[in-house]
């Protein structure tokens, strides 16, 4: 099977310190996809460095069926090829309302002479109301995002993703300090993304990942310990010592 | 697209309209209307302010929405200011030297008049050849051109090298207050090709208008600079008025987010960064014909500073809040600093406002980055009962340039 992203024998050290160690992972078109693993695993390490954040010392992250190498884009460069990030903590811009956020993020051009010129097309707001609706913010357009709270930003991060419309989306931590209902409704979020593109989550809620439904990767010292359903990788001797068992 | 323009910020149209009940007021009182409230050399102040206005409306663009804290504008602005200069001091001494060789018995050559006119110019530098940048002083056309084009080209190439680097915050900040200072020492030589220490001067004759009294150019001047105003402050509106604006604010508040939104933020900060240092270019073209003289300490890093210390002071990231700082700020230090301000007599030491005014223009700065981080602008949310968001303490982004919670509006 050809895969859309491809991470081959990457390492990464901090000082010394190897927070990557010849991890190797691949995703292929419309997948769903969990990591979990214990804290300090280097699973947002991951996400840097697929995202060009981060320089690998060694290894290959390859992208899209002509197999491009990302190891050099800049961030926005890749951004632009199609792979969409929310981080751990959420990053939205607090100044800015919620209408400006998700407008900022949709797919249009990115260059500062298109972009001074872009007005707003009919079809544009309709997209971001689809999404506003989408994510629960309908009401909240108007808002400075600042003020929503926690979950809600959350969301609207989502929300901006899916405007974004990647063919990867990278999730780090999505639920957390959300409500149960929020996580549920945050799921079915992903889940509906996961129809038409590759989403990889971050999760260490196990709740959270059974409700995904999907296969999982378990990393442990920037390598992957186990990969299968979340069965077969719960089942696993080595996965229970590392992180189910404490 | 104007039109939404101004229906989003209504705060441009009531700006443009005190700016055009100003000028007209101004006009009626001056001298040239044959008034006497306002005299010409407080018209040439009131004109020269609505410059520093129009710098300041810049670096706000600069610093108070794409969070770039530009120490070296000024340097820009210097720049606009010599570039006109030397047609108006070519062209004056041309008209000067072709009328004292006019009683010549034998009609000078035109070799012999570009002598003539170096060795005017030159002489306090101790030479007389004109320097390889003066050759399009002659042409008023290509010295305007250079207005922007220098400025924007100094800009386009420190930025580009500065921002590919990723340089930001205290460090950029230093970067061109280091531009701006080897800018002036430069000048200060005196075989830099602008006359060293002596700089420019004779500025605010205008060439072959000699019989045309200062009351009328000031007033000219004082309309040029008013319409440079309005026309960089509607610009600047419209920049910062849709995504563009957006995406500087967000550049400010959090750059790796928007690059991860696939936004070529160098690209971004390039344009803003030279957009504003070609405006300063400009304003700093209409400053000098009104202030006579430029010269190297015009464009020492203090003027830089101060430039920030108005936005600051006017609040910034809003651009009325740059006028009113650059106004209020530059009108009271002339007040201070003219010897107008009464002495203040504690008995034991007498507080000259000259030598105070400048330990006191620092503390009101400290006090309002602590107090007031909103600025006097802030006074303005006061009557249009904006308030600010609760944030729970959080500032606004990771960035060092962001906005602070104190400094948000709702
Ligand atoms: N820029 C950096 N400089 C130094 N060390 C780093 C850096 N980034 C990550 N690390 C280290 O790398 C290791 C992996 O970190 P990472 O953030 O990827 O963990 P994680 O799996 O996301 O953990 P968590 O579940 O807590 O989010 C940690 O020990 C961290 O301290
Ligand atoms: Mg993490």
């Amino acid at each position: 099977m050809s895969s859309l992203l491809e991470v081959s024998g990457v390492s990464v050290s901090f000082d010394g310190f190897k927070a990557i160690n010849n991890l190797s992972f691949a995703i292929g078109d419309a997948e769903l996809r969990a990591i979990i693993g214990p804290n300090g695993a280097g699973k947002t390490t991951f996400m840097d460095i697929v995202t060009g954040r981060t320089r690998p010392d060694e290894g290959r992250v390859l992208w899209g069926e002509a197999n491009v190498s990302l190891l050099g884009l800049s961030e926005a460069r890749i951004a632009r090829e199609g792979i969409g990030r929310k981080f751990q903590k959420p990053t939205v811009f607090e100044d800015q309302t919620v209408l400006e956020n998700l407008l900022m993020a949709l797919r249009n051009a990115r260059g500062p002479f298109q972009v001074l010129f872009y007005r707003p097309t009919p079809g544009d707001l309709d997209r971001v109301h689809e999404l506003a609706g989408e994510i629960g913010l309908m009401d909240a357009l108007g808002r400075k995002s600042g003020e929503l709270s926690h979950g809600q930003k959350q969301w609207l991060e989502i929300g901006m993703l899916l405007a974004q419309e990647p063919r990867l989306l990278l999730v780090d931590e999505p639920a957390a300090g959300m409500t149960p209902a929020e996580r549920e409704h945050t799921t079915t979020l992903l889940v509906a993304a996961a129809k038409s593109r590759a989403v990889v989550v971050i999760e260490h809620d196990m709740e959270f990942v059974r409700r995904l439904g999907c296969k999982v990767t378990v990393l442990h010292e920037g390598a992957v310990l186990a990969e299968g359903s979340l069965d077969h990788v719960t089942a696993n001797r080595k996965v229970i010592d590392v992180y189910l068992g404490r | 697209m104007s039109q939404s323009v101004l229906a989003r910020n209504p705060s441009v149209l009531v700006f443009l309209a005190i700016l055009g009940l100003f000028t007209l007021g101004v006009t009626l009182m001056s001298e040239w209307a044959g008034s006497e409230v306002v005299s010409t050399s407080f018209v040439k102040t009131l004109g020269k302010t609505l410059c520093l206005a129009l710098v300041a409306v810049a670096m706000d663009l600069v610093w108070g929405y794409a969070g770039i804290l530009s120490l070296g504008h000024f340097a820009f602005f210097g720049l606009g200011g010599y570039m006109i200069g030397m047609w108006l001091m070519y062209e004056r001494t041309h008209g000067i030297v072709v009328s004292s060789l006019a009683e010549a018995p034998i009609p000078p050559t035109e070799a012999e008049i570009v002598g003539a006119i170096g060795n005017q110019i030159f002489g306090v530098v101790g030479s007389r050849e004109f320097p390889a940048i003066w050759a399009f002083a002659d042409s008023l056309a290509l010295q305007l051109l250079f207005v922007v084009l220098v400025p924007g080209l100094l800009a386009l190439a420190f930025g580009w090298l500065a921002f590919r680097s990723r340089v930001t915050g205290v460090y950029l900040s230093i970067l061109t207050q280091a531009m701006t200072l080897a800018l002036a020492l430069y000048l200060f030589q005196n075989d830099s090709g602008l006359r060293g220490n002596n700089g420019l001067s004779g500025l605010q004759n205008l060439p072959g208008l000699d019989h045309v009294p200062q009351s009328s150019v000031s007033i000219w001047f004082f309309w040029a600079s008013a319409g440079a105003l309005a026309l960089g402050y509607a610009l600047s509106a419209w920049i910062v008025s849709g995504k563009f604006g957006s995406v500087i604010r967000g550049i400010r508040d959090n750059e790796s987010r928007v690059r991860f939104l696939g936004y070529p933020v160098e690209a971004y900060k390039l344009f803003v960064f030279t957009v504003t240092a070609m405006i300063a270019g400009i304003a700093g073209a209409l400053y000098y014909p009104q202030a006579g003289i430029i010269n190297p300490a015009e464009i020492a890093p203090i003027a830089s500073i101060y430039l920030a210390v108005w936005v600051a002071i006017g609040g910034r990231g809003r651009l009325y809040g740059a006028v009113i700082g650059a106004a209020f700020v530059s009108l009271v230090s002339s007040w201070f600093t003219g010897g107008q301000a009464p002495d203040v007599n504690l008995g034991f030491y007498t507080i000259k406002w000259v030598d105070w005014w400048l330990v006191l223009l620092g503390l009101s700065f400290v006090a309002v980055t602590l107090l007031a981080p909103k600025g006097i602008g802030g006074l303005v949310d006061l009557w249009t009962g904006r308030q600010a968001p609760d944030r729970h303490g959080a500032d606004l982004g990771p960035d060092a340039g962001s906005l602070r919670e104190a400094e948000a509006e709702r």
